[in-house]
């Protein structure tokens, strides 16, 4: 369904021009859950905003392909994109906390999507607003569908960012480290969640993470990336169990430890 | 949002000055004691009484009427003026800051350029092509306050185009339009509001001081600034003249300067 097929980023807006990402392949499949890891800087992030159509077209130069059931998303008009974007494409940010307007009420921004793509009155919006919310397991979505971003938690606020993102039952969510700004706990309830809507609506997913064991738990595929290429790729186990490259051995090997800790 | 007296006693007292003077130029325009501009050679410089509780001008127009239809120019003058300001300034403000690139460059040091002259010389100018009178002021006071307008809305766009949530609307295929004006122009809202009501400050004064010269309201139209330049020559025979106009303009500014403060401390 999605193929990006050698993916160079380049930016253009310094004197010398700076490629972020080297031939970067994904092939991704309906109703599939695909990790990227890597540590700062590896261009995951600049991979899933050029799928996304994020960047910008003058400023960064983008070769290769992303072909998206066979349309390619760097060269075609941007009111095709548009019509993906939304759509078929949704991401999830990392920031719950800005990813929001904090001057619309929770259920227009969740509604936004169905207004730009569908012919839905306010009314009808609205239920599936509420039904929506519900589905992320928000309590009492009808009191939170008329708050603003500032009276929810970060949880709660990442929960209605899901929602956003796949009210128009997209085919592809990207979450760009979906967690990595939540505590624990709240981490957990959200990878479930993601897990729950990926089983019940075939959404795929490709998760953006540098943690590990996040990744080990929710994905079947992953790709391992350092300094804009992608030095592994595999089934989860497969590379975690038996990495290949050097690189992906140290990654893993970083992986904080309790036994370890209680040793020193 | 709710706001306490306490809280925020600016805002109050700004809304209920604002307010005070806002009733009075309404009222100044379907109903005034006398005539503003019926003359009466009798009453040449009448003192305060019970029938003039202001007194009476060098031609015996009655003061209390016409600072009444005075004001109400004023505020006209004033509305007419930051409504210029603010709409064409927005509009250029967030196209030039949401685009930014070489157009916005262009635009900016246009407004520089325009920002570079004193204002009061350029409405001057303006004026002295196209006329003076009350819609003349306005358009050419509106034009001078496009500029600051202009630039305001433009930093509050460039802080906000690259936020999560606008790069979000885009994702969610949102054009650029209505990424501009329904998802980024309301997050402005609170730093305009308060720019807006020092700009009626502005223009407020900037009518008074261009009446007072001689090249805005023209009479028999009765303004503020311009009883103010009449009163002059009777300074020490009716001080009450220049007193209850000049407090009249005072207050006026006073509520906008309170609304604008009050106002800020929310933005």
């Amino acid at each position: 369904m999605l193929d990006v097929i050698d993916l160079n980023i380049e930016f253009h807006d310094h004197i010398t021009p700076e490629t972020v990402v080297y031939d970067f392949d994904l092939h991704l499949d309906e109703g599939e859950i695909v990790g990227i890891v890597g540590e700062s800087g590896s261009g995951k992030s600049m991979s899933a905003l050029a799928i996304a159509g994020l960047l910008s077209r003058k400023k960064m130069k983008k070769r290769g392909q992303i072909l998206f059931d066979g349309v390619d998303l760097l060269t075609c008009s941007r009111d095709t994109l548009r019509k993906y974007q939304g759509n078929d494409i949704c991401m999830v940010f990392q920031e719950p906390m800005t990813s929001l307007n904090p001057v619309k009420r929770i259920g227009w921004q969740v509604g936004e999507s169905l207004r730009l793509h569908t012919e839905l009155s306010e009314d009808e919006i609205r239920n599936k607003v509420i039904k929506m919310l519900e589905d992320v397991e928000l309590q009492d979505p009808e009191s939170i569908y008329d708050k603003y971003p500032h009276e929810l938690s970060g949880g709660m606020r990442q929960r209605v960012m899901i929602a956003a993102a796949l009210i128009c039952n997209p085919k592809v969510l990207i979450a760009d480290e979906p967690t990595t700004a939540l505590d624990v706990t709240v981490q957990a309830q959200i990878i479930k969640l993601l897990k729950k809507i990926n089983k019940k609506t075939g959404t795929a997913i490709l998760f953006i993470s540098h943690d590990l064991s996040v990744v080990r738990k929710l994905c079947s595929r992953v790709l391992v990336m350092y300094k804009g290429r992608v030095v592994e790729t595999g089934e989860v186990n497969e590379v975690f169990d038996f990495p290949k490259e050097e690189y992906t051995k140290r990654l893993i090997a970083a992986i904080p430890r309790m036994e370890k800790l209680e040793y020193e | 949002m709710k706001v306490r007296f306490k809280e925020n006693r600016r805002l109050y007292i700004g809304l209920i000055i604002t307010g005070l003077m806002l009733i009075l130029a309404i009222t100044g325009k379907f109903f005034t004691p006398y005539d503003p501009n019926a003359m009466d050679s009798a009453n040449k410089l009448a003192g305060i009484s019970a029938k003039h509780i202001m007194g009476c001008d060098n031609f015996g127009r009655d003061i209390f009427s016409r600072i009444l239809a005075g004001l109400d120019t004023t505020m006209v003058v004033a509305v007419g003026t930051v409504l210029i300001g603010v709409t064409f300034g927005t509009v250029i403000g967030a196209l030039t800051g949401y685009y930014g690139g070489r157009p916005d460059e262009i635009m900016m040091r246009f407004n520089d350029a325009v920002l570079a002259f004193p204002s009061l010389l350029l409405a001057l100018v303006i004026i002295s092509i196209m006329g003076s009178g009350k819609m003349n002021v306005t358009i050419a006071l509106g034009i001078l306050f496009i500029p600051g307008y202009a630039r305001i809305v433009r930093g509050e766009f460039l802080k906000c185009r690259n936020l999560d949530y606008v790069q979000s609307a885009r994702l969610m295929g949102a054009s650029y339009l209505r990424i501009m004006f329904v998802h980024i122009l309301p997050n402005t809202i609170p730093v305009l509001l308060s720019t807006v009501a020092i700009g009626f400050n502005n223009a407020v004064l900037a009518e008074a001081g261009m009446s007072f010269l001689g090249i805005g309201v023209q009479p028999p139209d009765s303004s503020l600034g311009r009883m103010l330049s009449e009163s002059q020559s009777y300074l020490f025979l009716r001080p009450g003249y220049a007193l209850c106009t000049g407090s009249v303009i005072a207050l006026l500014i006073f509520g906008f300067a309170m609304l604008n403060e009050g106002l800020e401390k929310h933005a």
